[in-house]
């Protein structure tokens, strides 16, 4: 263990380790929805979790960077916040937010994301661009909407790593990116077992247990 | 031990070498005549195929005696197919634009006449008296080939003759060498990487020869996926052992055994001529167990990519070389220390790869020498768009860009005005006429906002709309971003859309900041340099064009009238030509009436400005016109 500050606060954290886990499990929160503890590969795609580390020009990932002995960490940062803020932002405008009507509005961390960083969950300097991808409610336990999705890729990652399926993926490129299964064919069609593991990771309103029940994140670090 | 080891090299070496050097005179010497066809993809693109044929047929026919030769791309794009025909007797003399027809008129009226066809010349390659030489042509003023040296003037699927050109000489040299000292020679040199990025090479060879795991691996960067850019297809193609010995050079620098050239699918040819030399290289055992005879063994492996554009990212490329999705991941670690199957991994693009056997070969100081003004070497471009002279040009580092699009270039064809010019393709920016006078080398493009990238230079002249253009790249770089980050997958998304209605004239001034916002934000945050460098034609042409992105946001004016939405056709009633008819036929959707003063009038509903009359008119009444905006067309239509 070695210590480390962030925000001030002097913490103890196990060198080499990522900085996201050292200041979550010290009761720091730092905007993150990509990032998953047992991955050994941090996606680092979410490009929320950006802090200043002293010594360093440019904001950095917190999932990426390792924690060492006397580092001085500032998760408010202007120019993090900064990029954190625009990260959210652009998720935010491509979100159909319908927080009236969704089921996780409550458990959302979107919601909490847009809280922690004092932004509109409605858009303003940005154009709201969202998709119309049809929704997938063939399983008789979960419902899919694409177009809500964050592409933070923890269901993938649950399906795949965690439990050797590897029923969803990534397909195609750019702003047309999405989770899905292969070939496109409906969630009742593949091999899922229905265990709903991924309706648990999922940050946002994309996978919903039909039944109601709070699809609350597994990453609870607050 | 060693001493015996170095003869060995040595004598192997020579033995290889003087055998090629013996076919290679035979070939130039033997009082028969030489004929060389350029069959690289642009060759091939304007029919070299059919002119080889051709040129066979008619061999074949006269019962000839000549040595007929494939050759590579000697650079001169514009003017493919392109034939040297050396006759002794005579300077080899290249001819461009060569048809079937012309190319068997050459057999018949120069090689078996003595009428060497000067109205199809395009240059000798030699000084003389009869035709004037490409040394002295303009541009020969400010061309330095080194990588380019060997493409066109050699046949890439004979390894004899790329030996008896010098080839595989460095590498016969650098095992007679301590690895530390090539590394050593590198750094000197300040070569420095030409896929993009600009890393000094010699310093990442370092970093993976000192880095712990083994094996370690050294992979080739051929991916190329920059529209317009086809600088490594030509070397790959015309050249591609220049590649190899370039690979076994640094194989043996950083301690690889194994090796990968990853070449784009979508280049059969380059994939077919690399596999054709890996195989001749292994016969000589200039590749494989025991090069020449020493104890260094390294082999390499052809690997096809998917050709995407993100792909040629480096950790994308080994993500793609494992056998999983061709998408980045987060750096450091960098791939010379932890790459491909998470061992060290030399990862170089073409070009800088085949630089290495001239600088081995003749010393850093030898190479930094070549640029002006302290920048070192040579860099290599592929001129496109509004440009007399399309093609590759190779020139020393600190020539200007003035010098490189007007005088290697020729300039700008019809008497058009230069406006910018966009370099380094999707990751690169726009320089206007106040930087042509810029020395060129990575650092001093980066600072004006552009970028060396890998090479690509597209010349725009007053009929270029910048927004545009920005858009155009914009939306290659959204489509080929593979989607994984934030910023890249939507940032640039946001800023597409605000493009697209600011060329169609919906845009909203406070968009300007928003753009220049965005831009900074996603090329701060992005995860891979495919995300940090797409904002940079935007942010180029806001620097140098401001008033062309206000112009369509405020006046809902394109001042290039190249906006299809905010310009109309007018016909100016005073220079119609009253009895003229030639723009009402070709109008497609028959917008176009003749009034009663038998004046041509356009109904701008009906009008889909596709431009077709405005190719019409005949050049002497030139009374079409776009006017922008559109409502500028007078009321009494
Ligand atoms: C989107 C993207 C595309 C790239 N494409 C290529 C390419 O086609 N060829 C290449 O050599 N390098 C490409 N690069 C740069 C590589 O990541 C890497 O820097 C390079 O291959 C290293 O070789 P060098 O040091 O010899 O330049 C690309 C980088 C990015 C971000
Ligand atoms: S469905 Fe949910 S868990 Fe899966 S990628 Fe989308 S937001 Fe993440
Ligand atoms: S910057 Fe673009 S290409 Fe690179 S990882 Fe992010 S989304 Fe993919």
């Amino acid at each position: 263990m070695v210590s480390l500050t962030i925000d001030g606060k002097k913490v103890k954290a196990k060198e080499g380790e990522k900085l996201l886990w050292a200041a979550l499990d010290n009761g720091i929160y730092i905007p993150n929805l990509c990032a998953l503890r047992e991955a050994w590969l941090p996606s680092a795609s979410c490009r929320l979790c950006f802090v200043e580390v002293e010594g360093k020009d440019s904001p950095v990932t917190a999932c990426t960077e390792p924690v060492k002995g006397g580092m001085v960490v500032n998760t408010t940062g202007p120019k993090a916040l900064r990029l954190a803020r625009t990260a959210a932002e652009l998720l935010i405008a491509s979100h159909p937010v319908d927080c009236a009507h969704c089921l996780s509005s409550g458990s959302c961390e979107l919601q909490k994301i847009a809280a922690h960083l004092k932004i509109k969950l409605k858009t303003k300097r940005l154009r709201k661009i969202t998709r119309e991808l049809p929704i997938d409610s063939s399983s008789p336990l979960f419902t899919y909407d694409p177009n809500k999705c964050v592409l933070c890729g923890r269901c993938v990652w649950v399906c795949r790593e965690r439990l050797g399926i590897g029923d969803i993926g990534f397909a195609h490129r750019g702003f047309q990116r999405v989770v899905t299964t292969f070939a496109d064919e409906p969630m009742a069609k593949v091999r899922c077992r229905e265990c709903g593991e991924c309706v648990t990771v999922c940050p946002v309103g994309a996978l919903y247990f039909k039944d109601g029940r709070g699809s609350n994140p597994i990453i609870k670090e607050d | 031990m060693k001493a015996v080891e170095l003869s060995t090299v040595a004598s192997t070496f020579q033995e290889i070498k003087n055998r090629a050097e013996s076919g290679w005179q035979e070939l130039w010497h033997s009082g028969k005549p030489v004929i060389l066809v350029g069959t690289g993809t642009c060759g091939r693109a304007a029919g070299a195929l059919d002119v080889l044929q051709a040129i066979r047929d008619e061999i074949g026919r006269q019962n000839l005696d000549c040595h007929l030769v494939e050759v590579g791309c000697m650079g001169h794009c514009y003017a493919e197919p392109i034939v040297i025909i050396a006759k002794p007797g005579y300077p080899p003399i290249a001819y461009g634009h060569v048809n079937p027809v012309i190319a068997e008129r050459l057999i018949k009226d120069f090689i078996l006449g003595d009428n060497p066809c000067l109205e199809f010349v395009l240059g000798a390659l030699e000084k003389n008296e009869l035709v004037p030489s490409f040394s002295e042509f303009p541009r020969a003023k400010y061309e330095k080939k080194v990588i380019l040296k060997n493409c066109g003037y050699i046949d890439p699927e004979q390894i004899d003759h790329y030996i008896a050109n010098g080839g595989y000489q460095a590498v016969a040299k650098v095992l007679e060498m301590s690895p530390e000292e090539v590394i050593d020679e590198v750094k000197k040199s300040g070569l420095r990487g030409m896929g993009g990025a600009g890393f000094p090479t010699g310093q990442k060879w370092e970093i993976c020869r000192h880095a712990r795991g083994r094996p370690k691996y050294v992979v080739c960067n051929g991916d190329e996926g920059d529209p317009g850019a086809f600088m490594d297809r030509t070397i790959l193609e015309s050249d591609p052992h220049s590649v190899l010995e370039g690979m076994v050079i640094a194989a043996y620098a950083v301690g690889a055994r194994r090796g990968y050239i990853y070449v784009r699918a979508e280049y059969p040819l380059a994939v077919h001529r690399v596999r054709v030399a890996l195989r001749q290289a292994r016969e000589l055992k200039l590749l494989g167990k025991n090069i020449l005879g020493s104890d260094f063994s390294f082999d390499i492996e052809l690997f096809q990519g998917s050709g995407a554009f993100v792909c040629g990212e480096e950790t994308a490329l080994i993500a793609s070389l494992e056998g999983k999705p061709g998408i980045p991941y987060h750096r450091p670690p960098y791939p010379a220390v932890n790459g491909l199957y998470g061992k060290p991994t030399l990862i170089n693009n073409v070009k800088t790869l085949a630089y290495l056997r001239s600088i081995i070969e003749n010393g850093a100081g030898w190479f930094t020498g070549l640029g002006t003004e302290g920048r070192g070497g040579t860099a290599v471009f592929a001129l496109a768009g509004k440009i007399v002279n399309t093609g590759l040009a190779e020139v020393p580092m600190g020539t200007t860009l003035r010098q490189l699009i007007f005088d290697v270039g020729s300039g700008i064809p019809d008497a058009k005005r230069f406006k910018a010019v966009q370099i380094g393709g999707p990751s690169g920016g726009c320089l206007p006429e106040s930087a042509l006078d810029l020395p060129i080398d990575f650092d001093s493009l980066r600072d004006a906002g552009a970028m060396m990238g890998s090479g690509g230079m597209v010349v725009l002249d007053e009929d270029d709309c910048m927004v545009e253009i920005a858009r155009y790249f914009l939306e290659f770089t959204q489509r080929e971003s593979c989607g994984l980050c934030t910023f890249c997958r939507l940032g640039t998304k946001q800023m597409l859309e605000a493009l697209d209605e600011i060329t169609k004239g919906k845009g909203k001034i406070e968009d300007i900041d928003m753009l220049t916002e965005l831009a900074e934000d996603i090329s701060a945050g992005s995860l891979c340099s495919l995300g940090k460098t797409a904002p940079n034609p935007v942010l180029s042409t806001l620097r140098y064009f401001r008033d062309e992105y206000e112009a369509h946001i405020k006046e809902g004016r394109c001042p290039a009238l190249m906006c299809q939405e905010l310009i109309a056709y007018y016909i100016i009633p005073e220079r119609c030509e009253r009895s003229c008819d030639a723009c009402v036929g070709t109008c497609t959707v028959e917008a176009i009436s003749t009034n009663k003063k038998r004046i041509k009038v356009i109904d701008q509903e009906k009008c889909v400005k596709c431009g077709t009359c405005l190719k019409a008119c005949p050049p002497q009444y030139n009374a079409v016109v776009r006017l922008s905006p559109p409502d500028q067309v007078p009321a009494s239509e």
